[in-house]
């Protein structure tokens, strides 16, 4: 589904290197998870398959069934059907949730040549998936993350998921700020996604999401690579021993 | 002050290029004194510290500089809305298609009709608050207007008015330069819609005075019309009596030249002005919203919001003033200007401006000129967004707040969808 080979990626801006080799193959259906420490390139990793601007790949590649990620712009990626959920997702004052939603779907729709959803089959959709994530009606009027909780702000992006059923999901801390209810719901919610077509790549520092959301294979980066890979107990030992062992292991 | 040779020199060169039309006696009174302040404080003129941001030269010009009649083949504004409506055509009231001027506590008259009539309510309004706005800050143009229109409508409102009255400006001629002069007389407790649509001439100099009663409310939206090269300076003069309200909305779309002035006060207790206005503007545009508040009475409120996208060199100005004179306690005064820079080559000038004589007073006033926000635009993208739509959304979004003060749903969402429609055709063109 997902592969990424060697990947370098330094800020447009200043001098700063901060992917120093990725290489992560994700297969179709499957769960992996990144942990890794702060700093460490996760969030920059998510955000150059997701085609923000600011950075730029000095080496390496990364394709999406097949297809090169790296020349397409965002709207494009999102079409082929990658998907990011904000690690901070952002506020959109004036734009109603509703309306970016149904732009959204219909966009990348179109651009897949799919025929656009009526407003009446969405409205429906929508109101059904909201409902599995206790998302109100307000919510749904009110504009794009503005006024939201932590927490509201990463169920509207698990929302966001739902609606646009891509089929490379990746999660980034989508389990920070949340409680334990509402870490529930959002694992149900990506649980209830989880599919043979559909892969999961979960950026997070706590075993804790793991417990709801079962990863196949656990990464663990630092210092912008992968540095060691490993079954779901690589989760837990990061959990009982923290980085430092296995920082030292591979030292 | 003294007025300069030059100034003069281009003052009687625009004078002698026209005529005082022929009118009833104190309608001929009226615009004579106009004339004589014209005179008096001269045209603008480039050097004018009032026109510091806006040229006010093509304005000013003896002649009209023509301008191509732009055919866009949409349906007209507010075409869905149950109105009344008067037609002028390059500015000449056009019978046939307007509606019977009347309705229900309601008498339309044109201004060519009245100067006849020796006894009519309008003498005291015609030019009144005009003169009375020209100070402390000139408006030449405007009393050039006094002097020289034409035609205009003649309203009174004595109760509620159910279906608004609608003007709408046709151009027609390439050449056509259009002075109209309306005045609009609102009962106490009397309540109107006016609405305004099209880009009526090359050149319009448009004023309209407008005097509420107590506890009156009047209403205005106004979509200046799509034509590229025209060019228009209009007045709007307000006096707002005791508990009265006075709202009006703009909403400019193109326009090489567009200079709107609102003059408000405030003379009754616990009255309320709104004024807000959206432009959007690409390429050879020149927007100015100039604004003048005046509070003179106690517990009374006021509100500017005014927002503009600008594009590929267009402009944008805004001079708003809240004058607080003594005595106007409890006055709640709100300004803010914000414009939307798409790219590096537009500009957008302010001058925010508060003038405050009274202790007991909340007055704010803010302006931002800014880029549209990369972060959102991403996170719109990276949902599939394209961007250009991308950037429409946003951009509609900016105008909102603008649209919002617009009080009528059925109107709002009028201007709404006209905008949305507009960026989605300019998108494909
Ligand atoms: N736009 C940026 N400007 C400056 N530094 C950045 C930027 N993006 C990322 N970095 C730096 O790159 C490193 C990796 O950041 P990030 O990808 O956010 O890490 P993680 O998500 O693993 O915590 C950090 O040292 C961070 O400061
Ligand atoms: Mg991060």
């Amino acid at each position: 589904m997902l592969e990424i080979k060697n990947l370098h990626v330094k800020l447009e801006e200043e001098d700063k290197q901060i992917l120093k080799g990725v290489d992560l193959t994700v297969e179709a259906g499957k769960v992996h998870a990144i942990m890794g420490p702060n700093g460490s390139g996760k969030s920059t990793l998510s955000y150059v398959l997701s085609g923000r601007d600011g950075y730029e790949v000095t080496e390496g590649e990364a394709s999406l069934e097949g297809e090169d990620l790296l020349d397409l712009d965002a709207e494009e990626r999102a079409a082929a059907g990658l998907f990011l959920a904000f690690q901070y997702p952002v506020e959109i004052p004036g734009v109603g949730n509703m309306t970016f939603l149904r732009t959204a779907v219909n966009a990348q729709r179109k651009a897949r040549g799919e025929e656009e959803m009526s407003a009446t089959e969405f409205l429906k959709v929508v109101r059904a998936k909201a409902k599995t994530l206790k998302i109100d009606a307000d919510m749904l009027k009110r504009p794009v993350n503005v006024g939201f909780s932590g927490g509201e702000k990463k169920r509207n992006e698990i929302l966001q998921m739902a609606m646009l059923e891509p089929k490379m999901c990746i999660l980034d801390e989508t389990d920070s700020g949340l409680d334990v209810d509402a870490m529930k719901l959002v694992s149900e919610g990506v649980n209830a996604l989880r599919d043979a077509g559909r892969s999961f790549l979960v950026i997070t520092h706590y075993q804790r999401l793991l417990d709801h959301i079962k990863p196949d294979v656990v990464h663990i980066m630092a210092n912008g690579r992968i540095v060691k890979s490993g079954g779901p107990e690589l989760a837990l030992e990061v959990e009982h021993n923290g980085y430092a062992d296995i920082l030292a292991e591979i030292a | 002050m003294a007025v300069s040779q030059r100034k003069l020199d281009a003052t009687e060169a625009r004078l002698s290029a026209m005529a005082l039309p022929e009118g009833g006696a104190w309608l001929t009174e009226a615009r004579e004194t106009a004339l004589a302040r014209v005179r008096d404080m001269g045209l603008p003129a480039r050097r004018d510290e009032y026109w510091k941001y806006t040229r006010p030269d093509t304005l000013v010009d003896a002649a009209a500089t023509t301008a191509a009649v732009f055919d866009h083949g949409e349906a007209p504004v507010f075409g869905d809305i149950d109105r009344l409506k008067i037609v002028f055509v390059d500015g000449v009231f056009d019978p046939a298609q307007s509606d019977a001027l009347d309705g229900e506590n309601l008498t339309i008259e044109r201004l060519a009709d009245i100067g006849a009539a020796d006894i009519h309510w309008a003498k005291d309004l015609y030019g009144a608050l005009e003169a009375k706005g020209q100070s402390p800050v000139e408006r030449p143009l405007a009393a050039l207007n006094t002097a020289f229109a034409t035609d205009g409508i003649v309203i009174r409102a004595t109760g509620k008015v159910a279906r608004p009255v609608s003007l709408i400006y046709q151009h027609v001629s390439e050449s056509s330069d259009v002075v109209l002069h309306h005045i609009i007389k609102m009962e106490e407790g009397a309540d109107l819609t006016l609405l305004e649509n099209g880009p009526a001439a090359a050149r319009f100099n448009k004023v309209m005075e407008i005097d509420v009663a107590d506890g009156a409310g009047f209403h205005h939206v106004r979509a200046q019309g799509r034509d590229h090269e025209r060019r228009a300076i209009t007045h709007m003069f307000g006096r707002l009596g005791k508990e009265s309200t006075f709202k009006s909305f703009t909403l400019t779309v193109n326009g090489v030249m567009t200079r709107n002035e609102c003059v408000l006060e405030l003379t009754g207790d616990d009255a309320i002005a709104h004024v807000a206005g959206a432009a959007l503007g690409d390429g050879d545009f020149h927007h100015d919203d100039t604004v003048f508040i005046t509070h003179d009475a106690v517990n009374c409120e006021s509100r500017q919001v005014y927002k503009k996208v600008l594009r590929n060199g267009a402009t944008g100005v805004f001079q708003g003033k809240i004058l607080v004179q003594p005595g106007a306690q409890k006055t709640d005064g709100y300004q803010i200007s914000q414009a939307l820079l798409l790219d590096d080559d537009s500009q957008f000038y302010a001058k925010p401006e508060l003038e405050i004589y009274a202790d007991d007073v909340a007055c704010s006033h803010g302006s931002t000129t800014g880029a549209i926000d990369e972060e959102g635009l991403f996170y719109l993208r990276a949902r599939g967004v394209p961007k250009d739509i991308a950037t429409d959304l946003m951009t509609l979004a900016f105008l909102a707040e603008a649209v919002a003060e617009i009080e009528s749903d059925e109107l709002s969402e009028e201007i709404s969808s006209r905008l949305e429609g507009w960026l989605i055709r300019r998108r494909q063109a």
